[in-house]
């Protein structure tokens, strides 16, 4: 039973890694919190429904999921963070409000405010690994979501855009100097952000075989709690964080109800920011400049 | 007479005023708050159990209320210190979202089936709190308390060196604020007589700091303008009815690029003020 | 703890700061008396504006301890120290962004009335403070500038609201940090005769200052600092000519 909450869990918890990676590199690249993820996630999931509904393959899907949502992000960085680069960081992040909350309504007006259902689930064979059922769904997330963080890891850690993205995390000035042009960067860490959004966006879905227009605020708020327990200054503390609360959460919902369970997660989050700010995985409270 | 509609609408002009001034009350002191509907729930929640189930008039519950959520606010305003900026903003989400938990758990008020039996407010009992209460902030904007929340939202060091107790002025804001949100949430459970969790989440949240931000951030009646804006405006564009929220999005983002302060700011306000009085 | 002559204004008793690996302040020990302009000088990085933050409050002393009056206030939050007494201006002007500068004045105001007056709108509950705030308004000659946004002024201006702001509380002591940094010649006199003024009010200064000419023509004593150590005091007529400060200075004229 305990095995079996821990793959429920560990699913969920793929879901909030990716989230928590979307919101960690626009936290820790450019130090503000993009509110409109959570749209960005429910958007992504949207697109993906359209594709499989259409009854294309899944990883057309997946990919329609993340290329749309990445366009948004797109259009986000240009209108909602570029005027405001040099204002306090709260100001941009007001600005992705906005655009949070226009994306809901427009989502909302086109595909309706009831949840949109799959008419078939998909992939529902069952396996059985060590007395434990898992689903190929389940797998598929869990699957994706390595597929994707390795991508991401190799993007930052072995191209040279990634050592341009981890320069300006570092410092923006000096960074300029050397030639990495910030407004270049900035683009691709909310083209990418929007990406892992989208693609979490689209995993959820298909997971639960329905969407609605307010998995946003319920399930990408959330993440924000997995990026801050992770910790803000090191995007890799996602990683970690995610299966952590995911299986948490889970926990919680089998042994004390379902309505304790974001009481739980919030409350560990607000613990962290007021103990241990740099997060579980972040270093020492002076070491403030690894970002990425 | 009034239409019942419109009623309903004026009266859900005052709730969201309180709201949106609670939010300007911790702004004023540089500390922006996303979790607000938390002590609007908090109020809702102990003025409908006092009217409820032990049978206090609903005003002396409504002062029960705010000054429980106050001490809340406190207690709240004390760790709060300790962050800044987004990650203040964070921590208040985070408070937030909590208590809208601990409220869906709470059987003994309904949990997730909300709460009912509260008797129904008039217009003019709403609008008797929302007026004293802006005009009561109005006069203390005019105090020496006022200027030392804006010293400290302007350089707390500074103000520090002045004389002012950063810590007493954050945190009394914290529990004022807390309080006046409580009020907004008591009215709204006795207008609407039937309260839920999900009354009280981060989109309730939101709409403060919406209303605050477009009214105008910088001074009192900004809130008044403000949630006049969020609620009358749809009204009055009927085109606008099934968009509105993507037209507030969007007004949000041009109000930050164009106009920071929001629309009623200092100079307009004293100008609109001394008109009146000549 | 000498027992000759009265208690000094303000006094430091070998007061050290340490910052990590960092000997910022090593046993400095001074002394302010009342009705006196002391300079502190010394190259930058000695240490002077670390000493001006362990007297307000905002560093707290590794080692030693800072007496008011007699009184220690080396553990004191500077809101405290402040209200005692002591008041201070900033090498990169620390004006309040948002307020004009007869707000300036009026938040500066002692706290010493009753709270729930301050609830009350200024023109009701504290009449001594516009009035006093007209009063620092006249003698530091701002009154075309008061209701301009602080922060909007020239340089100047700016120094002489920061340093009317200090004043306002009637502070026993006033610590300027570079007050004539940046100033021509005219404008560093106008500092001068207005420090000069306040003086002769009562308020003892104690200034930090790199521009030479106007320390030794201001003040009534100097100490000099180096690395965090006192390396000489006294007269400023034998600080010109004392060899180590020259040497500490690498030669910089006095």
């Amino acid at each position: 039973m305990l095995a079996q909450q821990l793959v429920n869990g560990l699913t969920l918890g793929a879901v909030y890694t990716l989230i928590a990676l979307s919101f960690s590199l626009v936290m820790g690249i450019l130090g503000v919190l993009n509110l409109a993820i959570t749209e960005l996630f429910m958007l992504g999931g949207y697109f993906g429904f359209t594709v499989i509904m259409a009854h294309l393959p899944l990883p057309l899907a997946l990919a329609a999921g993340m290329a749309g949502a990445a366009l948004v992000a797109i259009v986000i960085e240009k209108l909602g963070y570029q005027p405001f680069r040099t204002a306090p960081v709260v100001t941009p992040m007001l600005s992705t409000l906005g655009f949070s909350i226009i994306l809901q309504n427009v989502v909302t007006n086109v595909w309706g405010s009831d949840p949109l259902q799959l008419a078939d689930e998909v992939l529902t064979q069952r396996y059985t690994l060590g007395g434990v059922s898992v689903s190929a769904m389940q797998l598929t997330v869990m699957g994706a979501t390595i597929v994707l963080v390795a991508a991401l890891a190799f993007v930052v850690q072995r191209t040279s855009m990634g050592r341009a993205l981890r320069a300006v995390a570092e410092n923006r000035d000096v960074a300029r100097l050397l030639g990495v042009s910030a407004s270049r960067i900035t683009l691709i860490a909310f083209m990418l952000s929007g990406a892992l959004a989208g693609a979490a966006g689209v995993l959820i879905g298909l997971h639960y075989a329905a969407i609605t227009p307010y998995i946003g605020v319920e399930i990408g708020l959330k993440a924000i709690a997995v990026m801050v327990i992770g910790g803000t200054t090191r995007i890799w503390g996602a990683l970690i964080a995610g299966p952590l609360i995911g299986v948490l959460e889970v926990m919680t919902v089998a042994y004390g109800g379902s309505q304790v369970r974001d009481f739980v997660v919030y409350g560990f989050m607000i613990l962290i920011l007021l103990l241990r700010p740099q997060g579980l995985l972040g270093g020492s409270r002076s070491d403030q400049g690894q970002r990425v | 007479m009034m239409s019942t509609y419109y009623a309903g609408l004026l009266a859900d002009v005052g709730i969201l005023l309180l709201g949106a001034l609670s939010v300007y009350i911790i702004l004023a002191t540089g500390q922006l708050s996303l979790g607000n509907a938390g002590f609007m729930g908090i109020g809702a929640y102990i003025t409908s159990y006092l009217t409820v189930i032990a049978g206090v008039p609903v005003t002396l519950a409504l002062v029960i209320a705010a000054v429980a959520a106050g001490a809340i606010g406190v207690v709240v305003g004390f760790p709060a210190l300790r962050l800044k900026g987004i990650y203040l903003a964070m921590a208040t989400l985070g408070f937030g979202e909590m208590v809208r938990s601990f409220f869906l758990n709470l059987g003994a008020m309904g949990g997730s089936e909300g709460f009912h039996g509260m008797h129904h407010i008039s217009l003019g009992y709403i609008w008797s709190w929302a007026a004293a209460i802006l005009l009561l902030i109005v006069i203390l904007e005019r105090s020496r308390v006022w200027l030392d929340m804006r010293a400290v939202r302007d350089d707390e060091t500074a103000a520090g060196l002045v004389g002012l107790n950063a810590t007493t002025i954050k945190v009394g804001a914290f529990g004022f604020g807390a309080a006046v949100a409580a009020i907004s949430g008591g009215l709204f459970a006795h207008h609407h007589v039937y309260i839920e969790p999900g009354n009280f989440s981060f989109e309730r949240s939101i709409d403060f700091v919406l209303a605050v931000i477009l009214g105008g951030s910088t001074v009192g009646p900004g809130a008044l303008v403000g949630a006049a804006l969020l609620v009358m405006l749809p009204e009055y564009l009927r085109f606008l009815a099934e968009w509105r929220f993507a037209a507030f999005g969007a007004l949000l983002v041009a109000m930050l690029l164009l106009r920071r302060q929001g629309l009623l700011d200092r100079a307009t306000f004293r100008a609109f003020a001394s008109r009146r009085a000549a | 703890m000498s027992a000759t002559g009265p208690v000094p204004l303000l006094a430091l008793n070998e007061v050290s700061k340490v910052f990590g690996g960092i000997h910022a302040l090593t046993d400095i020990s001074f002394e302010v008396r009342p009705h006196e302009i002391v300079g502190v000088i010394g190259p930058n990085g000695a240490g002077k504006t670390t000493a001006f933050n362990v007297i307000t409050g905002a560093y707290r002393a590794s080692r030693g301890e800072v007496l008011l009056d007699g009184t220690p206030i080396t553990a004191e939050p500077s809101h405290r120290i402040a209200r005692a007494g002591i008041a201070r201006t900033f090498q990169n002007i620390r004006l309040f962004a948002d307020m004009t500068v007869w707000e300036h004045l009026l938040v500066a105001q002692p706290h010493s009335e009753f709270p729930l007056r301050r609830l009350l709108p200024m023109r009701w509950g504290s009449p001594h403070a516009l009035r006093r705030a007209q009063e620092v308004l006249e003698f530091f000659d701002l009154g075309a500038v008061r209701d301009r946004l602080a922060r909007s002024l020239p340089y100047g201006i700016q120094r002489k609201v920061e340093m009317a702001r200090a004043v306002t509380a009637r502070p026993k002591l006033l610590l300027l940090d570079e007050p004539v940094a940046g100033m021509n010649h005219d404008e560093a006199d106008t500092i001068r005769k207005l420090m000069q003024k306040l003086r002769d009010t009562g308020v003892s200064i104690l200034l930090i200052e790199h521009d030479m000419a106007f320390v030794m023509k201001l003040c009534d004593r100097l100490y000099v600092l180096d690395f965090g150590v006192m390396i000489a005091s006294g007269l400023p007529a034998e600080i010109r000519a004392n060899p180590a400060v020259l040497d500490a200075y690498l030669g910089a004229a006095a």
